[in-house]
């Protein structure tokens, strides 16, 4: 087998070494009943590369990709163009095949990257330090909660009704083991009142902005109210490329950032691997889950890089630590700082306009098809329409016209009748103008 | 002779050795590299975009007033910075990772290939069921894959890591006791266990009640036991345990706590050792999460991505966490919500957004369809027999605190290093100047400055030999006196030893600008 | 006339009237390495014999100090929150927790003395 390098004559010849008389005699400390004969296990045998690829191509080919053809489908995961050099470095084998940064002597290469990137999020949120990544957005939302749980040493958390359903429900599993998860309703194309719902024991207040209807959220007062009753405010984000654009949340009031970073460097990937991006203020580094690499010196005097502050982790506190996370999202992580370099200020702003130029163009365009109306006043590259008629339907009849046309709200809100007629649409640089005349008048077509 | 003036010399005239430092600082192919934001400047760029305009009126006020503060650089200087980064990592692709409990096999190419169709890395998450069959399709055949594998009827696909599998299955097992009505609060942990597992039954709301192991390495099965109580939710063992032991009592184990009315998790860390032999589904356990970028192969990536789905007995697969994934004549469906559940199905809620690590499925399903049955169980013979090897050859010279065999993962203790003034520390950064990435250190707990080295299946015979013979030589050098060598180790490297202290004592997290001349004004 | 005692969760103890000063032993601070951080206890809070106290890191643990006497904290000492290394470098002078006022003198007299924990620490 092409990965196995052993032949028979190097097992005999270690067996011998270790003086078994067979294989088997090595799973000696195994139940007899235990050991399972192959013809046990109802699966195919080895395969060459050629048939492998097969398969997996009569896999693939069962699927529509977005490139496919007019794509506008956002609510937590968005299609941008990706660089051709970002997917080449990443595959280089000191990246993809190294491990976690433990002798740091020979890891400086992902040390290095892990404190630029460290820097990137932090500026990019306008917060004062971040980790090295969680697993995606809604898991750093989720220990976003539990860290300001044990910051205020309070059990309540008010959740916003515009954060992704998704979210919401990930924040509920964990947080709502030591304590009250309230959620606010969703009122799509509004900033809801959320200031009542804090009281003095409510740990935090969970913001997302732009929302899962691509409204753009004032965080100052929600900050202002959260802070005056002794609560923290947490902010979250799903469309990294926003942080282009608009104000971060460092300087709305924001005590912790919570966001996915899938939109820089990383593909749609039917939802993973992402990159979560958790950022906070320098008083609460020693509350922060995650890996940290730190700048520090090596015996020569050369400057070098550690993972530090490991005492608030798993493999040292044990059950006091901060989480039990153990991996980051490393390659995903490497791919957003790679990406995030070449576009520097200059590029990154410029990303950010053109995505909201072709939403706004879009949203439009749209709202001009008869019976349709914009439920957004305000977005940055994601709105909300609501339709004569309901959206999961007519985004079937899209599909089947090849037309990609967004996320039925339906689809995260099921049972909520409010939702029904509700199309959540995105448009990123990766759309054209073709793109939006074939989607407007697909529409106008299957709502006349 | 026809005169030509291009003769210049071919062989070097002498060996002698001109030992200075450099001027640059550099050491032939070795580069040293600053940060990316004391490289960029301003007006650069990697990529080419419009400048569009574009106006307020549309972004509720919350226009950025101050851009971000990324440095700018061109293409061919972001290649060569990460370039240079990557050329101080040492990989699986460079030499043997012997990192005992993370098995770092050989990272197949053809899996990255298959990854990248356009059909699945350009695949949107909440695209209509009907245009993902062939994803859904494929999450379903991995699912089989591994629920024949482990013997056990159910698995759960959506925690993105080994450590979100152990919260998965603990909060299963939560609801599970939950729908009996009944209350129990304690989760037993071996001393031995890997630290994600007391931190996940902590986060999950239980408390801990570690259980001794022996000193021949196993989990003190009386003890744990004895432990058992109504009050018990679950007990969380490795198996193989972290000493590289397969529990010989793990059935009994596994009887006792049931009939005690709790669940027996177990942490797959290990299943290479026995993926393709034995089942855990056989053993009686009720859950167990399998480290894909372990067991099969996905990419260790510099610390991740990973994933970590977890199979479930049939007294645990009503409350798999959202959303399922069902197969009728109408094709394969996610079940997202509540409402449309199929009957008996609990879900205790929802792990994460979307649907898991489909990048890491495709992946793992490729090395699945590569290896085959016969493959999978060939590559858990061979990475014990390579284990159990370096055992037998290493054991006369270092300390093995328990007897052999082993399974896929070899432990010595610091005994043999005693009243040599060389610590496992420095033993391991001697290892990295003579081409080594050093095996596991100071883990399990249970045994003195432990080593613990895990080969995989991956290594040649030939490999083997020069790992077996450089430590051996390293052992030898270590009684011998030669404190030097290791102490000072590593010397070759790109870094020296690093402070390690003053990382903790004054956190530096963060490149900052510095702040400008006149700013104070 | 103050005396230093000993616990064999390796605190000192030195008490002046009723007021108790509190550290991390020599032994001790030898065994955790290098101190990279304290967390010390606020004034006023009461500690029971034998509960958790503070907290001292090293770069790869984590250890509990723990309260080897009753009584409510009145003093910490911030010198070595704000540099850890002190504790390394005078554990049982200037490197000193907390203080705290004796809820029970009794409590003071049952613990190691000098040559006790010596012989205790010998035998480890």
């Amino acid at each position: 087998m092409r990965y196995l390098p052993l032949t028979p004559r190097d097992r005999s010849a270690m067996l011998a070494k270790i003086g078994a008389p067979d294989i088997d005699a090595l799973f000696r400390d195994v139940p007899r009943q235990a050991v399972v004969p192959l013809s046990a296990f109802a699966l195919p045998d080895t395969q060459g590369e050629l048939g492998v690829e097969r398969a997996l191509a009569k896999l693939a080919a069962r699927n529509v990709a977005a490139g496919a053809g007019p794509f506008f489908c956002g609510a937590g995961a968005y299609k941008h163009h990706v660089p051709a050099s970002v997917d080449h470095l990443i595959q280089r084998s000191e990246f993809l095949t190294s491990y976690t940064p433990y002798q740091p002597e020979i890891a400086q290469g992902t040390l290095q990257y892990l404190f630029e990137f460290q820097t990137q999020v932090a500026l990019l949120t306008g917060m004062e330090v971040a980790n090295a990544s969680l697993y995606d957005g809604s898991t750093a939302a989720s220990e976003a909660v539990l860290m300001a749980q044990r910051v205020t040493r309070r059990p309540r958390v008010v959740l916003s009704g515009g954060l992704h359903p998704h979210y919401a429900a990930t924040v509920e599993t964990l947080a709502g083991l030591g304590g009250e998860v309230v959620r606010a309703p969703a009122e799509p194309g509004k900033s809801e009142e959320l200031a009542a719902l804090i009281d003095e024991g409510t740990a935090c207040v969970v913001v997302q902005s732009p929302d899962v209807f691509g409204l753009v959220r004032d965080l100052k007062p929600i900050g202002e109210a959260a802070h005056a009753r002794g609560a923290l405010l947490i902010a979250v984000v799903t469309e990294a490329v926003s942080f282009g654009l608009l104000e971060p949340p460092g300087a709305q009031g924001a005590d912790i950032v919570a966001a996915e970073g899938q939109s820089i460097g990383n593909g749609l990937n039917f939802g993973g691997p992402y990159v979560g991006l958790f950022a906070t203020r320098e008083k609460f580094v020693r509350q922060m889950p995650g890996r940290l690499a730190g700048e520090t010196v090596d015996a020569a005097g050369k400057r070098g890089f550690v993972l530090t502050l490991s005492t608030r982790e798993q493999h040292i506190r044990r059950e006091k630590a901060t989480s039990n996370i153990c991996t980051n999202s490393g390659l995903c992580c490497l791919a957003f700082t790679i990406h995030l370099s070449l576009l520097g200020d200059e590029g990154f702003s410029r990303l950010a306009r053109i995505n909201h130029a072709n939403a706004s163009s879009l949203a439009d365009r749209l709202s001009g098809v008869p019976g349709v109306s914009l439920v957004t006043p305000a977005f940055f590259n994601e709105f909300t329409l609501k339709l004569p008629k309901p959206a999961a339907p007519v985004v079937e009849q899209l599909a089947a016209k090849g037309i990609l046309a967004g996320v039925p709200a339906s689809r995260l809100f099921p049972g909520d009748a409010r939702m029904r007629d509700l199309l959540i649409v995105a448009a990123t640089e990766t759309n054209t103008d073709e793109d939006f005349f074939a989607f407007a008048s697909a529409l106008t077509e299957v709502l006349s | 002779m026809t005169m030509n003036q291009t003769g210049r010399p071919t062989a070097p005239a002498s060996s002698a050795l001109f030992d200075a430092p450099t001027i640059s600082g550099d050491r032939g192919l070795d580069h040293d590299e600053a940060l990316i934001f004391e490289l960029g400047r301003e007006g650069v760029s990697g990529v080419d975009f419009a400048d569009v305009r574009v106006s307020d009126a549309r972004l509720g006020g919350q226009r950025r007033r101050a851009p971000v503060g990324l440095p700018g650089l061109s293409e061919p200087e972001i290649v060569r910075h990460y370039v240079r980064l990557s050329r101080m990592n040492y990989a699986i692709d460079s030499g043997l990772y012997p990192l005992g409990s993370c098995t770092m096999k050989h990272n197949p190419r053809l899996n990255e290939k298959v990854a990248r169709l356009p059909g699945f890395g350009d695949l949107h998450p909440l695209a209509p069921q009907s245009a993902v069959q062939g994803a859904l399709q494929l999450i379903s055949e991995l699912s089989r894959w591994l629920t024949v594998l482990t013997g056990m009827p159910a698995v759960a696909m959506s925690p993105k890591a080994g450590a979100h599998g152990e919260l998965c299955g603990l909060l299963a097992i939560r609801a599970a006791v939950a729908a009996r009505g009944e209350k129990r609060t304690r989760v037993l942990v071996p001393s031995s266990a890997h630290g994600t597992n007391p931190a996940t039954a902590a986060l999950a709301g239980f408390t801990v009640d570690e259980v001794p192991a022996k000193s021949d390495g196993h989990v003190d099965a009386d003890a744990l036991e004895a432990k058992l109580g109504p009050d018990v939710a679950a007990i969380m063992l490795t198996n193989p345990n972290t000493c590289g032991l397969f529990e010989r009592r793990v059935k009994e184990i596994a009887d006792r706590t049931h009939a005690a009315g709790a669940f027996f998790y177990c942490d797959g860390a290990n299943f290479n050792a026995i993926a393709g032999r034995v089942r855990p589904g056989d053993l009686g356990v009720d859950a167990m999460h399998i480290n894909l970028h372990k067991t099969f192969s996905t990419p260790h990536g510099g610390g991740g991505p990973g994933a970590g789905p977890v199979t479930l007995s049939a007294a645990l697969a009503p409350y798999a966490p959202l959303p399922l994934l069902v197969h009728d004549k109408k094709g394969f469906r996610l079940i997202e919500d509540r409402d449309a559940l199929p009957a008996c199905a609990a879900p205790f809620g929802r792990l994460s957004a979307f649907h898991g690590q489909m990048g890491m499925f495709v992946r793992a399903l490729a090395y699945m369809l590569s290896h085959g049955r016969d493959g999978v169980r060939q590559a858990s013979e061979d990475a014990v027999l390579s284990a159990n090897y370096i055992l037998a050859s290493l054991k006369d010279i270092m300390s093995a605190p328990f007897e052999g065999p082993c399974m896929h993962e070899a432990l010595f203790d610091d005994s043999f290093l005693e009243g040599t003034g060389v610590t496992t520390l420095d033993f391991a950064k001697a290892m990295i100047d003579e081409g080594y990435h050093p095996m596991t250190m100071y883990f399990p707990l249970v045994v003195h400055g432990a080593m613990l080295i895990e080969p995989t299946e991956s290594e040649s015979k030939e490999n083997l030999d020069r790992f077996i013979s450089v430590l051996r030589a390293l052992a030898l050098a270590a009684r011998a006196g030669e404190r030097e060598r290791f102490l000072q180790a590593p010397r070759l490297a790109p870094r020296r030893r690093l402070d390690e202290t003053l990382a903790a004592r004054k956190p530096v997290l963060r490149w900052k600008p510095k702040p400008l001349a006149h700013a104070a004004e | 006339m103050s005396e230093v005692r000993f616990t064999d969760q390796h605190e000192w103890v030195r008490l002046d009237g009723d007021v108790a000063t509190i550290g991390i032993t020599k032994y001790a601070a030898e065994q955790l390495g290098d101190v990279v951080y304290v967390e010390l206890p606020d004034a006023g809070r009461r500690l029971s014999s034998g509960g958790e106290a503070a907290v001292v890191e090293s770069v790869k643990a984590a250890s509990e100090v723990y309260a080897p006497v009753s009584g409510e904290v009145t003093d910490a000492n911030n010198a070595i929150a704000d540099d850890p290394a002190k504790v390394n470098a005078d554990p049982e002078g200037d490197g000193w927790f907390f203080k705290l006022k004796l809820a029970d003198k009794g409590e003071f007299g049952k613990l190691m003395t000098a040559d006790a924990y010596a012989e205790f620490v010998k035998g480890l």
